[in-house]
């Protein structure tokens, strides 16, 4: 079966039916995706598919071959934080981190259809992600921060 | 400076050393004894020469070591912060190891909100130790006096010329092993000049580009991954297994040890496979179920009879109940086990890795020397993960197949096997003079805990006393213990006690408080959420509660919305915190935040659901936590007092929410909630 993760093409034999996020973590060395939950109900595991945020946990990976798997590890340009990783750093936007990557996913998905968010809107957006640390505020003040920079570059790189 | 220690058995390689003076641990026994965590508790000395603390390499870099453990209360930044300001060196210099049974000093573990008031001033002492050995050494290098030098910028330098070396350089030339902390040269905190500050996390970059492995990511060659068979319910026993067919399956080994049966494959979907193909049976156990708790407990309590009245002007007896609640850490437990020549080592989440590798030692029947534990920071543990089990059974299959394991818990088994925050009842007896002076405080909680059980308050005639009742669910730590239920307890009570008096809350726990550091807290809230000029209705509500426990002090405002249908929506927060200098505020105010909506949690919905020994609501889809909808807007004022010693702040500001929500909807409603989570009685708008 062939993948595009993070851009590069990936061939692998495995079980068609095997969740995305164990492919991801056990056969391509890609941790950054998080169990939490194996329901699709906290959203450690989020990692973008064309774009849009999913559920890696209960995301069948047959389901997503060929297709364009970005995983927290490939979404900041080289050495250079995306803007919504660097504004969860200005905003402590996080505690122990667990879910974090899943936070910026779901963000830079929102971002992507919804260039500049409300408050409520960002809130409902990420509703079926946990922080369990309870930064939830600090993250929707992060998600506003990034959001001018986000659609800045969209306009520079407008594939990207 | 001698080289990192790696060896494993680091307690004699310090009785080697020799000489030192040694310290006692001076972690308050009575506190820990409420902790939770199995394995030899015994404490062991700190050691006190610098070298066991700091290491100094010549290229300047630091590498400070403490068994402390990093779940997200943010200590790696902190204690960073405090060995910078010794050192007068950039926070980027410094490494911290910790929690690394073979290469840190032993702790106790990462609880009762210790590190900042013990671990802080710990590794100040080494670090300012450190940096006054390194003026001594710049002096008798260049035979000057020692108060012309300073350290400033990883420096030793002269102020009269620009004569200076580094601390690397330095370092080097000093036989650290026979260096002993000194207690006379901390900087005190009016003079910190990076502690104070709102340093970011150090590690801040590997978490958001996903680098940081936790535990759950470590990977080993030749690695299997493990699943565990469990019992269909707690206290089952065994009866006969088949486990043929499971152990037909190529990349599969099954690991069997008495009532212990395990399965390794060589990915994790084959794990499953063969644990589903394991036939057992077992013999149930009749078991306490959720609905007949409160009876089990009042028939287990020796209820102590009242004592009688005093005749003052108002008595008034009530009681509360709190809910078993999970810790819910995103990350499960989660360890990787190997064993190589002889030796164990185990990568794990706990708030305990030397109590744990106390448990693997037990459970493998192997020396402790030969036992290794690394704590990666962890997916968080909110007091919920000071026990070993994963990393046991990790351990054991390990041994059994031949092959480093890892085992994740899933969620289900970290929602059933892992311990919870007790429940219990509260039972409350008081009297007041008709001017609202405080005669007699009876205070009774039965099973959920002694924490945080003595009144603040002035009164003359009090009892307060815990009755320990076997817990009918596997009970263990959770950020600040039983406060939160005394303090729901108490603080509701007060609010009851405020009506019949015909008194403003506020006013009546001032009457009735002298701590100073309380009331100051308790006011400060109130002022700036406007408590004087708040306008109850029956569809808006506002409530305050204060506390005091582990050196930190709350005051908590809230505001909430009462809807059609009794639904119900927290609006605004206001919580006034204060616990001494404060090291970090930012950080400080991420946790604080933290906890309260943590507690929101506690206080409106969470409770575990349990009958026949199960956990029936074992699920993230049927166990629900606070997500964005339900925080409020959240306002902090932190009181940084430099004169009083910093105390932790991870686990006490989350005792002024529930009380605060609980009479704010007696102010709109006059109905008064006594248990805990408030749901059902109400719903979640």
């Amino acid at each position: 079966m062939k993948l595009v993760v993070n851009g590069r093409p990936v061939h692998i034999e495995t079980d068609a039916k095997r969740p995305l996020l164990w492919v991801l973590r056990n056969e391509l060395d890609l941790t950054g995706a998080k169990y939490g939950c194996g329901e699709g109900q906290c959203g450690a595991c989020t990692v973008l598919i064309d774009g849009a945020a999913h559920r890696s946990c209960i995301t069948p990976v047959g389901s997503v071959a060929g297709r364009e798997i970005t995983t927290i590890e490939g979404l900041s340009d080289g050495e250079r934080l995306h803007p919504l990783q660097s504004a969860f750093i200005e905003y402590d936007a996080m505690q122990c981190g667990y879910c974090t990557p899943g936070m910026i996913l779901e963000s830079a998905a929102l971002l992507r259809k919804n260039p500049m968010p409300s408050e409520t809107e960002i809130k409902q957006h990420l509703e079926g992600n946990i922080c369990r640390c309870g930064t939830y505020n600090r993250i929707v003040a992060a998600v506003q921060k990034a959001a001018p920079s986000v659609a800045a570059e969209a306009r520079v790189k407008p594939h990207a | 400076m001698p080289e990192v220690i790696t060896n494993l058995d680091r307690r004699a390689f310090l009785q080697s050393l020799g000489g030192g003076l040694l310290v006692l641990f001076t972690y308050d026994g009575a506190a820990s004894a409420q902790e939770s965590g199995g394995g030899r508790r015994r404490r062991e000395e700190l050691p006190e020469t610098v070298d066991t603390w700091l290491h100094i390499a010549p290229n300047g870099a630091i590498t400070t070591f403490t068994g402390k453990v990093e779940v997200g209360q943010n200590i790696r930044t902190s204690l960073t912060q405090a060995v910078a300001d010794e050192l007068r060196c950039k926070p980027e210099s410094i490494q911290m190891v910790m929690g690394d049974t073979a290469r840190t000093p032993w702790d106790m573990g990462t609880f009762g909100s210790r590190t900042t008031p013990t671990m802080a001033p710990e590794l100040r002492k080494m670090a300012s130790t450190a940096r006054e050995a390194l003026i001594d050494e710049a002096a008798k290098l260049w035979n000057m006096d020692r108060g012309r030098l300073q350290a400033s910028e990883g420096c030793i330098c002269d102020k009269n010329s620009s004569k200076k070396a580094t601390l690397g350089e330095l370092a080097g030339k000093i036989n650290w092993v026979q260096i002993t902390g000194r207690s006379d040269c901390a900087t005190p905190p009016e003079r910190w000049s990076v502690a104070g500050t709102s340093l970011p996390k150090v590690n801040a970059e590997e978490i958001v580009n996903g680098k940081h492995k936790y535990a759950s990511d470590h990977k080993l060659p030749g690695m299997r991954y493990g699943r565990v068979l469990r019992p269909p319910s707690f206290g089952a026993k065994l009866i006969s297994a088949d486990t043929n067919a499971a152990a037909k399956m190529a990349g599969v080994h099954v690991a069997r040890d008495g009532d212990f049966i395990a399965v390794a494959a060589t990915d994790e979907q084959k794990a499953q496979s063969a644990l589903s193909l394991i036939n057992a049976k077992w013999e149930e156990k009749k078991q306490v179920s959720a609905n007949e708790l409160w009876s089990y407990i009042r028939s287990n309590g020796n209820a102590e009879k009242p004592k009688p009245l005093t005749g003052a002007a108002h008595s008034l007896a009530t009681s509360y109940t709190i809910a078993y609640i999970a810790h819910t850490p995103l990350e499960p437990r989660a360890a990787v086990a190997e064993f190589r020549d002889g030796n164990l080592t185990v990568w794990t989440g706990t708030q305990r890795p030397f109590g744990v590798r106390s448990e693997l030692a037990e459970a493998l029947q192997m020396d402790e020397k030969n036992v290794r534990v690394l704590m990666p920071d962890t997916g968080s543990a909110y007091g919920g993960k000071h026990s070993g089990e994963c990393a046991v059974e990790a351990a054991r299959i390990a041994k059994a197949v031949g092959k480093p394991v890892k085992l994740i818990w899933t969620r289900e088994e970290e929602f059933t096997w892992a311990y919870f925050r007790p429940a219990g009842i509260v039972d409350v007896r008081s009297e007041i003079d008709r001017d609202g002076t405080l005669r007699k405080w009876e205070f009774h909680n039965y099973l959920s805990g002694g924490s945080g059980i003595r009144t603040p308050y002035e009164v003359p005639d009090k009892q307060e006393q815990f009755h320990e009742i076997d817990s009918p669910l596997r009970e263990g730590s959770y950020r600040g213990l039983a406060s939160t239920a005394n303090n729901f307890a108490r603080e509701s009570h007060m609010d009851e006690l405020a009506a019949a008096a015909r008194m403003d809350p506020l006013e009546f726990r001032l009457k009735n408080l002298k701590n100073d550091r309380l009331r100051a807290v308790l006011k400060v809230a109130a002022d700036r959420f406007g408590w004087h000029e708040r306008k109850p209705s029956a569809t808006r509500g506002f409530g305050l509660s204060c506390g005091v426990e582990k050196g930190g002090y709350v005051g908590c405002c809230a505001e909430i919305a009462l809807g059609p249908g009794k639904q119900l929506r927290v609006e605004r927060v206001v919580e006034a915190w204060e616990c001494g200098a404060v090291v970090n505020p930012e950080h400080l105010k991420n946790q604080v935040e933290g906890a309260i909506v943590m507690g929101l949690g506690g206080a409106l919905f969470e409770a575990i659901d349990f009958a026949g020994g199960k956990i029936l609501n074992s699920r993230l889809s049927k166990y629900r936590v606070p997500r964005f909808s339900d925080v409020p807007k959240i306002e902090l004022i932190l009181i940084d007092r430099k004169d009083i010693p910093s105390a932790g702040a991870g686990e006490t500001p989350i005792i002024g929410i529930a009380p605060a929500i609980a009479n704010a909807i007696f102010s709109a409603t006059g109905k008064r909630i006594r248990s805990m989570p408030i749901l059902p009685s109400f719903q979640m708008i």
